[in-house]
């Protein structure tokens, strides 16, 4: 058994979301102690491959070898006691608990339910010497902890539950350079010891320093493996994005006029870092880049929701250092939130209620709220922008996803909002409502609005926008005319690899 | 369609339910004039703080401090009325005390982010206290005069048929109903409660609704708490311990939901109601105390057992 060269085998693994195809006839092979990196677009399919191998989800078809032996985890449980560990992008340790809690979460030593604190110290002792950080103690509180050190504890976590496939989703997201150089060490660690790890990145860079081989999604089907020595940096992110421009973009015609909104050098608390742009009536700019560039923090800093640190914006001609959403909204600046159930649309709320909400005044008479008309003016939006509802009092949890965006940026079009910031507009939601938005954003232009939209799917953005900037750790690149961009272009921006 | 009205008509059901059954059982004096002004009467003082409850368990927040604000009122206005000021600076007086309190809360609450049940715990411990200090722990004699007509069980003109008290509470619930369900005010408290951050990407000023809600509720209880010297003509520090679960109970019963985003004023004053007459059949019946805390307990919890099982459904 143990002289078996391929440690996972995932064949012909499918799984179907309602209408969506999440994972398409997919193979995966990863050898005994190898580094393999799985990499494709946002969407591709990574995330669920990663749910399916720990057991999370139930493929649909298709089968796995884990070992040589049939693997079909029927809950995370199982995958765990199979010997996988996941450590996720967001980290799921317990703040409150010590370093030495946390690592034996839920694998506890014990004696008739007394816990033996000496044999499970013992354990992460060893676990952290192997990653050769015993600076770190096992009484330590997790929440004293850097981000690097927490990775490390879910590494060790890992170690100690004898996993032998150790599943990293974006490790190096949240971490500084010295934190990455540090992980690494401990992958090379975990490598030695023949542990195998399914490293996800967008980071190519990183990849190219770290992994054995790579495996290519896209559109949740397998496109392409190998040795990562054999390939560059540009045919990974060839067969990451190949894939033509669908003609699901309606065109409307609109043009550019004289600047509205001028960013000079904002900075956000964290990100964005010196974003400096300016937009145009009657124009779409779209904003590329990673997850975790800092293309939501820009558009919320700018709306209000976050602080902004430093820098101006220059609005219709006006300057200001900041102002809160409710004075955003006067100026006539609309958010639609990338967060839609949690923040887009109040689900417990009406349709009405919810597409009315941030002008509510425009249906006051005398002091009070005037329900018939606020109602009149909801459904002239729900008809303009073809909201599928029963009932306009119906509550908005009843819609489908693309319905409830439809609501939110009807919100938008009914307090009249100049400049629309749009994040991530159609994520979510179905094929077809997606290309009722694009012509929605393209009336808009039309009609002299200023439109600043952000979006992980690039065909969307070459297909909707007239210029586009890409974002890179923060840092805003040039906008450039959309045709002086490509996918591959863009994907290398985003990557920090051709800083315009 | 049938789910949502059912959520209004479920407390109006169960009241219902409880009157005709003790109609039943107590033929002939439950449903008695004099009995059901005596319930009317009972009622305002929970009734009256429900009303502000009302607004902040919409908003997703916890008033716990309205009990403790009850006997501060009370005491202000008895001390006031102690020392030569007229009935109505005396009310108002204990009143704008309360509603002090509540700016207080709301000022905790929004610019130091402590949650609303630690501050409201904070504050209905220094409410008590306050009102025993400044009563010097005991009760204070006042000069009540013609303020206790408020709370007479028959009316000084019969054509009222119901004590005054009972009639400020009608007309202020009518007043919150609209402002909860007929004012930009109302909508966002609503809004608040189903979802802070949409709120706050609609431009809702969040901090400033919350503390009109907590000043609101201040006040509500201020007014009770005139009532109840009213009621009991002296201003007593201890009075109304631990009402400020009654009220949130009356406000709960009544379909409010303390996840927020839910709730109605009619609704509220019929979970006041429910309780008053659960209280006064079981005193009739001769049922011993212990029992009837049970029941309001039991009947807690399945008015928000039947709200979870509606939220269900509803997703």
């Amino acid at each position: 058994m143990a002289g078996l060269k391929e440690l996972l085998t995932v064949r012909g693994v499918s799984k179907r979301f309602g209408a969506q195809q999440a994972l398409a006839d997919v193979e995966l092979h990863v050898a005994r102690g190898e580094v393999h990196a799985l990499v494709g677009e946002n969407g591709a399919g990574k995330s669920t491959l990663i749910k399916v191998l720990a057991g999370a989800i139930t493929p649909d078809a298709g089968s796995m070898l884990l070992d040589g032996q049939p693997f079909t985890p029927r809950d995370p449980l199982a995958a765990s006691r199979a010997g996988i560990a996941v450590i996720y992008q967001e980290l799921s340790l317990a703040p409150d608990l010590s370093v030495l809690d946390n690592v034996m979460l839920g694998r506890e030593r014990h004696r008739a339910g007394v816990l033996q604190r000496g044999a499970m110290r013992k354990r992460v002792l060893e676990a952290l010497a192997l990653l050769e950080h015993t600076d770190i103690t096992p009484e330590r509180k997790v929440s004293e902890l850097g981000p690097g050190a927490r990775q490390l504890i879910e590494v060790a976590r890992a170690l100690c539950s004898e996993a032998r496939l150790v599943i990293m989703d974006e490790p190096t997201s949240s971490l500084g350079a010295a934190d990455v150089a540090r992980l690494f060490k401990v992958i090379a660690r975990l490598r030695e010891r023949g542990v195998s790890v399914i490293y996800i990145s967008h980071a190519l860079e990183e990849l190219s320093a770290i992994a054995d081989r790579y495996t290519v999604l896209r559109d949740g089907a397998h496109v392409k493996s190998g040795a990562m020595a054999d390939t560059s940096r540009a045919e990974l992110i060839e067969a990451m994005v190949g894939r033509a421009l669908d003609d699901a973009f309606p065109k409307v015609a609109h043009h550019p006029g004289e600047p509205l909104l001028e960013l000079d050098r904002i900075c956000g608390a964290r990100l964005p870092r010196d974003a400096s742009m300016t937009l145009r009536r009657g124009e779409i700019l779209g904003i590329a880049g990673l997850v975790g560039a800092g293309r939501t923090e820009l558009l919320r800093a700018l709306f209000g929701l976050d602080p902004i640190k430093s820098g101006a914006v220059k609005l219709a001609g006006v300057v200001d250092h900041g102002k809160p959403p409710w004075a955003r909204l006067a100026q006539r600046v609309g958010l639609l939130s990338e967060a839609r159930k949690e923040e887009g649309v109040a689900l417990g709320l009406s349709v009405v209620d919810n597409l009315t909400l941030a002008g509510l005044a425009q249906s006051v008479r005398g002091g009070f709220l005037d329900r018939t008309a606020q109602r009149a003016a909801a459904q002239r939006w729900i008809d303009t922008v073809g909201v599928r509802t029963k009932d306009p009092l119906q509550p908005i949890a009843e819609l489908s996803g693309g319905n409830q965006q439809k609501v939110a940026l009807a919100r938008l079009l009914h307090c009249d909002a100049d400049v629309l910031l749009l994040d991530e507009p159609t994520r979510g939601i179905d094929v077809g409502s997606k290309a009722e938005i694009y012509r929605l954003i393209g009336e808009l232009a039309a009609r002299g609005k200023a439109v600043l939209m952000c979006s992980s799917y690039l065909p969307e953005l070459l297909g909707v926008c007239d210029r586009i900037a890409v974002m890179h750790r923060g840092q805003l690149g040039a906008a450039r005319a959309t045709s002086e961009w490509s996918e591959t272009a863009i994907m290398q921006a985003a990557h920090g690899a051709a800083h315009a | 369609m049938l789910k949502r009205a059912l959520a209004v008509l479920g407390p109006f059901l169960a009241l219902a339910f409880v009157i005709a059954l003790f109609a039943i059982l107590l033929p002939g004096q439950f449903l008695s004039a004099y009995n059901l002004k005596t319930v009317a009467t009972q009622t305002v003082i929970v009734g009256v703080c429900a009303i502000g409850m009302t607004f902040v368990i919409v908003s997703g927040g916890i008033d716990l401090s309205v009990g403790s604000t009850i006997a501060l009122s009370s005491v202000v206005s008895a001390l006031l009325l102690r020392d030569g000021a007229s009935t109505l600076t005396a009310v108002l007086g204990g009143i704008a005390a309360c509603g002090a309190l509540g700016v207080v809360n709301g000022l905790l609450i929004t610019r130091l982010r402590i949650v609303p049940f630690i501050v409201t715990l904070g504050s209905m411990g220094v409410a008590r206290g306050l009102a025993k200090y400044l009563a010097d722990e005991q009760k204070v004699d006042a000069p009540v005069g013609g303020l206790s007509a408020l709370m007479a069980k028959t009316p000084d003109p019969a054509w009222l048929l119901l004590s005054p008290g009972v009639w400020l509470m009608l007309v202020l619930a009518a007043l919150a109903a609209l402002v909860l369900t007929r004012t930009v005010f109302g909508v966002h408290a609503l809004a608040i409660g189903s979802s802070e951050p949409t709120a706050r990407l609609c431009g809702v000023r969040v901090e400033r609704v919350k503390l009109s809600i907590y000043a609101l509720s201040g006040l509500c209880a201020g007014l009770a708490g005139s009532l109840q010297l009213a009621r009991l003509t002296v201003g007593d520090p201890t009075t109304a311990l631990g009402k400020e679960l009654d009220v949130i109970a009356a406000v709960v019963i009544g379909g409010g939901s303390l996840a927020g985003g839910s709730g109605s004023i009619l609704g509220s004053l019929l979970g006041a109601f429910l309780m008053t007459v659960l209280a006064n059949g079981c005193t009739l019946l001769g049922v011993p105390n212990y029992v009837q805390e049970m029941l309001v307990g039991a009947i807690i919890v399945a008015a928000v057992a039947a709200d979870q099982l509606r939220r269900k459904s509803a997703v």
